[in-house]
């Protein structure tokens, strides 16, 4: 899943630097992230992993690291 | 209302009676600041309402602070609008000073001295974005310079102390930007370009370059990411919201008192104009229920700082600047058909000409459009509860 949602942010988050330079932890607004490109990721995640993040998911903190989309998304895809 | 609101509402209707009305037709003809209504309203202790009991203020709420935005939109739209945005300051000042004991100083000053505080987001270069800047704090040791090319900084000449969006190093990308508190000694201002508008034309907003050097507790701890998603914007779009429903309510208690004026002369007949009024004051409720909803909602939401970051409240707020904008025009528009030529002329007791002239503002002083954009693109991923 982890690789999944890098190539996603590396697609989608238009951050100015190489995703493979950041950990899974690393801040994603301080490497780049706008909001409006957020929103492109939440669009490809849901895409990607055929689910809706529900309104409490939609805020600034799910998606400010790797590591933060990768506990979202495990929350809504059946194990 | 408490009484905290009361005070401070009668206080601001006090002063726009008695020095705001007086001046404000000179201010809009001579685009000057209102000088006189500031030295009012900082006599009054106005300015420093907001600032928690914590942090030695009165500790007035938002709600409190719309109430006086709206009570001097009725006198005068620019100083309506520069109390507002002062206040957006002071707001994200008080928020995110964190444990800083130079922030905590500078609020103490604010509050003993009344100081008025500007904003410096518009920089030129960034396409119109604020949520990006060009202009970066450089930093060696425990001290920062920063330059900035700011298209606009409103009443920049008149502040005390500016506040303004930079990139948080020079490496740092355009969107992970800090916002400085720069009091006045700590920077230099040079005027680029000048402020001859349709309307609002006592804000004096003029551009600048903004050259500033100080002690890097000026930074403001949180990012401007989460400053302005939790206190500048849903700050600014209650406040301005309000002021505009100022300016709409005033328009339109002139139109009323002009088809009163049209009934007594007719006893017995409803004048043509009553229906329009009718129509009018519709809008004005519903504008007025907008404001108020927002604003208790923000309120609502200040308790948990997460809530603020939610995107279904990002729209709402971005909603009340919209709706309430385009709604303001429209019951002014509508107050100066009921008027009629009284209503058209600037030396009229009914004149709406300046009403119509700045509420224009509304609209274009962050574009709708551009909000509008944003929104749309909220909502692609935004599921209603």
């Amino acid at each position: 899943m982890t690789e999944d949602i890098r190539n996603i942010v590396k697609e989608h988050g238009r951050l100015s630097v190489d995703v493979a330079s950041l950990t899974d932890d690393a801040d994603l607004y301080a490497a780049g992230l706008t909001s409006h490109a957020s929103v492109n990721l939440m669009l490809a995640l849901e895409a990607k992993f055929d689910i809706e993040f529900p309104e409490r998911m939609l805020r600034r903190k799910s998606f400010e690291s790797i590591a933060a989309m990768k506990a979202a998304i495990s929350e809504l895809v059946p194990q | 209302m408490s009484a905290l609101r009361e005070n401070l509402v009668a206080q601001a209707k006090k002063i726009g009676e008695k020095v705001v009305a007086a001046h404000a037709a000179d201010v809009d003809a001579t685009a000057r600041f209102p000088t006189e209504s500031f030295a009012a309203l900082k006599e009054a202790k106005l300015l420093s309402a907001m600032v928690p009991k914590a942090l030695g203020g009165p500790g007035a709420t938002v709600s409190d602070i719309a109430a006086v935005c709206t009570t001097l939109g009725h006198y005068c739209a620019s100083t309506a609008m520069v109390y507002a945005m002062h206040q957006s300051q002071v707001a994200c000042i008080t928020r995110h000073c964190g444990s800083s004991a130079w922030q905590k100083n500078f609020i103490a000053e604010m509050c003993k001295q009344e100081l008025l505080i500007a904003s410096a987001t518009s920089e030129a270069g960034i396409g119109g974005d604020v949520r990006t800047s060009s202009c970066a704090v450089e930093t060696t040791g425990d001290r920062f310079t920063l330059a900035k090319n700011a298209t606009v900084i409103s009443y920049g000449a008149h502040a005390d102390a500016v506040c303004l969006t930079a990139r948080r190093t020079p490496d740092s990308p355009p969107s992970d930007q800090v916002l400085v508190v720069c009091p006045k000694g700590t920077y230099t201002l040079e005027q680029t370009s000048g402020w001859d508008t349709l309307g609002m034309r006592g804000t004096c907003s003029n551009g600048y370059w903004l050259r500033a050097k100080g002690s890097t507790e000026q930074v403001l701890p949180t990012p401007y990411a989460d400053i302005s998603a939790q206190t500048m914007l849903p700050s600014a779009h209650v406040f301005w919201a309000s002021l505009w429903l100022g300016i709409a309510s005033d328009a339109l208690n002139r139109s009323r008192l002009f088809i009163r004026g049209e009934a007594r002369k007719k006893p017995g007949s409803v004048p043509p104009g009553a229906v329009r009024l009718a129509e009018a004051s519709n809008q004005l409720q519903l504008m007025r229920a907008n404001v108020t909803d927002c604003a208790a909602a923000y309120e609502a939401a200040m308790a948990t700082p997460e809530a603020t970051t939610a995107l279904g409240f990002a729209i709402r707020m971005n909603h009340l600047k919209t709706g309430t904008s385009q709604m303001a025009i429209d019951v002014v528009n509508r107050a100066m058909l009921i008027n009629g030529i009284h209503g058209y002329r600037n030396d009229s007791p009914f004149s709406v000409a300046r009403h119509l002239r700045d509420v224009h503002s509304a609209q274009v002083m962050v574009s709708n459009d551009r909000i509008f954009g944003t929104t749309a693109s909220l909502l692609l991923v935004h599921k209603e509860d």
